[in-house]
């Protein structure tokens, strides 16, 4: 089948697409997009974790026909050409990426989590991210990289990014009060 | 004469430097191996045994070939040179010939031009099976008759029996306890899965793209089944999403090169979770017998143990796990009577290998477990017996090795000991309570309890093993600027090695732009990434290499500049202190580049009848308290905080220490209270994250940590290895905060909910048994 998607702000039209396909391998196998990871492919450790039409979704366990006329953010469409967005930078600051295989689904995770909530607290931080395993840092700095980015405001940047183009559709830009209604545990 | 000033570069030693691949991995953009692609690719999948033990009667794999899209299905037929591998002895067929011997044991493999096409080409190979009865319990297996499962080895299905005997192995005491133990199959879990691309090569050879621990033992591995040598078998490392031990071992890079080979085009294999489970070994479960004898003032006065470690179906490092789990099987203590076995043994359980703490950790619950219950019988704090008894510097091992570098024991206990303790839990907000939001806690029932734990562990190779690594360091000007290059095969796994090292050459040459080069076996072996070693060996190695660099750049200024010079800060500065010229200055064109093979201090074996000997060449320790609150009537525990003491000798890199404590303390949580393989009749029951539960942010709880910095003055900079120390000491913690909490016994980990709800009540209704014990 074909499916044409926008990815990054791209608009992508890929054929021979079989229907068995995710989404999470459309994007890593076929565009040309691993940023997005596969450790599980069974929803439960959000290393997949990518924006469709704003809401964070496991990628892994969406089709990838379900992405057909939608709109996909990935880890790879976080930064602002050279410049990290602040909470990459404060991943980066704060120790939290050891392998870093978690860290593009954890990135998304906490980009929309400072979207909906400026100044989470731990427990709100330890909720929203609940959804993506790390197996390397046992997480200490991975609370520090959030509260750092909070602290510099990333959570108020995002939301000027989402606004322009994601007005009016469902769940852009205005805050939610769900995790990630696709991703287990 | 130059008039610049000196300045230290920032990022050396001793500062928290960012890693080098962190922008690469926050945008997403760093090339895991199962993110590599080539043109004209083909996918390569793995058909492996359901069965535990069975004969193959035969295998035809004619259906599969036969499918369009599918350019090869082999089978150990197919493998050119010898079908065996393995680590400590090659005792695994590349695939299965005539007998498997566990559940996932690889049988044949295929390539395709889609995973779905490699997928369903596997359903299509027909495999003969004779069913057999599967040893899977360690202790029958060991017994006289059991089926012998590797004839070739020389005792029976005993891969390796250590002994201990110190002083009078028979003494008496006055106060004595005895308890059993058992340790369940934990999985390493690392997030990134076994993967790789094989590319064929002109010269008939191979380059393989791998995630690994260590280069050149997957080489020789590799070559050896391959029929080839070993310069046409070249290894280069892709990134790896962390590896915990699960892969020192080899998984696909064999098959991936022979469907390489084969096909004549290149070849990606990437393990899906569920096959992760099969494609690496595990933590050996283990039994464990101890008996504790003290006299009444606490004093220890003899250790007896027996420890039987289930290895599985093949050797894998089961031989150097076993002298682990014996010579720091009684832990950090002053005993002056031991007696010791540790034997390592073969079923067909999964295979077992090495997993971070590697024997030290299944010994360490016991025996901490054992001055507990020593404890409670003498009516002492389980902190001042464990610091009557503390190993310091200068104590003798059961080994009669001399503990010969700091060994702040006492110190560390003392240290958690008397960290505030958290305050009690808020009755009103679910997410601090056991259960968390998801389940049914009110607050009633839960009761506090706070335990400890303190290990000890060898760090690098032991008995003997030649263990080195080798730098490669390069110097020159480009651009008008002195910048030096680092190459070594040592693998980052997400540790920060790559970030060390550049600290390391920044530190000893005073030069900022530091590049680590990919690791290849274009360089000589930098041995494997595990036994908390690279900081110290590859450390070593990049330290000795940028000093020759040094030397030869000191001396080739002093030709030129006719006075002897010293490198300072990165300037050229004579015996007063003044700067005398730039590197670029005296360097121009030239390039300086030396290469140094670096070893730590010899170590020896162990006599085989006594266990004794300087088996070990750097020890360290670590110590946690754990305070839980505990749902005793639905068996829920939270671990509201974690507190960790760890001798470092010099943190290297700070931040990166303290990510190692965190991380390595959240894999012993995960083995205290949720962590479990289950085997059932050698069958793996959870092989999926949806029922083999790790930690998540949820479970772990907020971590106080000190770090001391005792040099080792045999160690490069003084450090002592991290990564493994806080792993061993956390489980027992846990669990002793558990007991603490309930009354319970619990001899066994990881605890289960029926294990406190249930033990010993068994009046009480029984619930179905939940599935998460602590999620
Ligand atoms: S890959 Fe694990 S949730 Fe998608
Ligand atoms: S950094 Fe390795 S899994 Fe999170």
């Amino acid at each position: 089948m074909r499916v044409n998607v926008e990815v990054n702000g791209e608009q992508r039209t890929e054929d021979n697409v079989w229907e068995g396909e995710s989404l999470l391998s459309l994007l890593r196998d076929r565009l040309g997009l691993p940023g997005a990871k596969n450790a599980c492919e069974q929803g439960e450790c959000g290393s997949c974790t990518v924006y469709l039409d704003g809401v964070p979704v496991c990628a892994c366990l969406v089709a990838a026909g379900q992405a057909e006329g939608r709109s996909v953010r990935t880890v790879e469409g976080l930064a602002d050409g050279d410049a990290l967005h602040p909470v990459q930078q404060a991943f980066v600051e704060a120790g939290a990426v050891q392998c870093g295989f978690c860290t593009p689904g954890l990135l998304v995770a906490t980009h929309d989590l400072l979207s909906r909530v400026s100044h989470p607290s731990d427990g709100e931080i330890r909720e929203a991210l609940a959804g993506n395993l790390c197996r390397c840092t046992g997480y200490e700095h991975i609370l520090d990289a959030v509260r750092l980015a909070a602290t510099r405001g990333g959570g108020r940047r995002d939301q000027e990014w989402r606004s322009p183009d994601r007005a009016g559709r469902p769940g852009a830009g205005a805050p939610r009060d769900t995790g990630d209604p696709e991703c287990e545990r | 004469m130059s008039t610049a000033t000196r300045e230290t570069v920032a990022g050396r030693v001793g500062d928290s430097a960012v890693r080098p691949d962190a922008a690469l991995k926050v945008r997403g953009e760093f090339a895991y191996s199962s993110d590599l692609f080539a043109d004209d690719m083909l996918w390569g999948a793995t058909l492996r045994s359901p069965h535990p033990h069975a004969r193959i009667r035969s295998i035809d794999v004619t259906a599969a070939l036969t499918l369009p899209g599918v350019y090869a299905a082999l089978t150990h037929a197919d493998v050119p040179g010898e079908n065996r591998y393995g680590l400590d002895h090659r005792d695994q067929p590349v695939l299965a010939e005539d007998v498997v011997r566990y559940q996932g044991e690889p049988v044949a493999v295929v390539a395709a031009d889609h995973p779905e096409t490699a997928r369903r080409a596997l359903d299509r190979i027909a495999v003969d099976y004779q069913v057999l009865d599967p040893v899977v319990d360690a202790e029958l297996a060991m017994a006289e008759g059991a089926p012998v499962l590797h004839p070739e080895c020389p005792g029976g299905n005993v891969l390796r029996h250590v002994r201990i005997r110190r002083g009078d192995p028979e003494a008496t005491a006055e106060v004595v306890v005895t308890g059993e133990y058992r340790v369940g199959m934990q999985d390493q879990a690392f997030l990134g899965p076994e993967s790789g691309l094989a590319v064929p090569a002109e010269d008939g050879g191979v380059d393989l793209h791998v995630a690994t621990q260590w280069l050149h033992v997957d080489q020789s591995q590799v070559a050896h089944a391959l029929g080839l040598p070993p310069e046409k078998v070249r290894l280069t490392l892709a990134g790896v999403g962390g590896a915990f031990g699960a892969r020192e071992d080899l998984s696909m890079q064999v098959h991936a090169c022979l469907l390489a080979l084969r096909t004549r085009r290149p070849v990606k294999m990437v393990y899906g979770r569920e096959e992760s489970f099969f494609g690496h070994v595990h933590r050996h479960p283990a039994l464990l017998r101890y008996e504790h004898g003290a006299d009444r003032h606490g004093r220890l006065v003899s250790v007896r143990a027996e420890i039987v470690l289930d290895g599985g179906a093949y050797a894998s490092s089961t031989p150097a796990v076993v002298a682990n789990a014996a010579t720091l099987g009684i832990g950090p203590y002053q005993v002056p009577n031991v007696r010791m076995d540790c034997w390592g043994v073969y079923t067909n359980n999964p295979p077992c290998g090495a997993m971070r703490g590697f024997g030290a950790v299944q010994a360490c619950f016991a025996y901490e477990s054992q001055m507990d219950k020593l404890a409670e019988r003498l009516g002492m704090d389980p902190v001042e017996l464990r610091i009557r008894n503390a190993m310091r510097e200068g104590s003798t091992m059961p080994t009669g090795q001399v503990v010969d570098s700091a060994a702040p024991v006492a110190e560390l206990l003392r240290r958690v000991r008397d960290k505030p303790l958290p305050p009690p839990a808020d009755p009103t907000d679910p997410r601090d309570l056991p259960g968390g939001v998801a389940n049914t806690t009110r607050g009633d029932g839960v009761v506090r309890g706070v335990g400890y734990g303190v290990g000890i562990k060898n760090v690098a190779f032991s008995e003997g093993f030649d263990d080195y690594s080798t730098a490669r360091v390069r110097l020159e000007v480009l651009g008008g600027e002195p910048v030096v290059s680092v190459h070594t095969a040592a693998v980052e796994v997400g540790q920060g090695l790559v970030t060390v090292q550049q600290q390391i050459a920044r530190t000893e040459l005073g030069i900022a732009r530091v590049t680590v080069l990919p690791a290849d076996t274009g360089v000589g072996s930098a041995g494997s990434s595990s036994a908390s070693r690279q900081s110290y060996v590859t450390g070593g190695a990049v330290k000795a290499a940028c000093e020759r660099v040094r030397d030869t750049l000191c001396a080739l200024a002093a030709t030129r500049l006719g006075r002897e010079v010293g490198l300072v800060d990165g300037k050229l500065v004579t015996a007063d202190g003044a700067v005398a010229a730039s590197i670029a200055d005296v360097l121009g064109d030239e390039v300086i580049e030396r290469t140094v093979e670096w070893r730590h201090r010899p170590t020896f074996p162990l006599d085989p009848l006594t266990g004794q000997g300087n088996a070990h060449t750097q020890y360290a320790f670590a110590a946690h308290r754990a305070v839980v609150d505990v749902d005793v009537e639905l068996g829920l525990v939270k671990v509201v905080e974690l507190a960790c003491a760890q001798d470092v000798g010099r943190a290297i890199n700070p931040q990166a220490v303290l990510g190692q404590i965190h991380g390595g303390s959240a894999q012993g949580l995960g083995l205290a209270v949720m962590e479990e393989i289950q085997v059932v009749d050698g069958t793996v029951r959870n092989p999926s994250f949806t029922d083999y539960l790790i930690p998540t942010i949820v479970d772990m709880p907020p971590m106080v940590v000190d770090v001391l910095e005792l040099a080792d003055p045999h160690a490069p900079y003084g450090l002592r290895g991290v990564g493994e120390p806080p792993t061993i000491s956390s489980t027992p913690a846990i669990v002793a905060a558990i007991r603490a909490a309930t009354g319970r016994a619990l001899t066994r980990v990881p605890v289960r909910p029926d294990d406190i709800a249930l033990a010993g009540s068994a009046s009480r209704p029984v619930p179905s048994r939940p599935e998460v014990p602590c999620d």
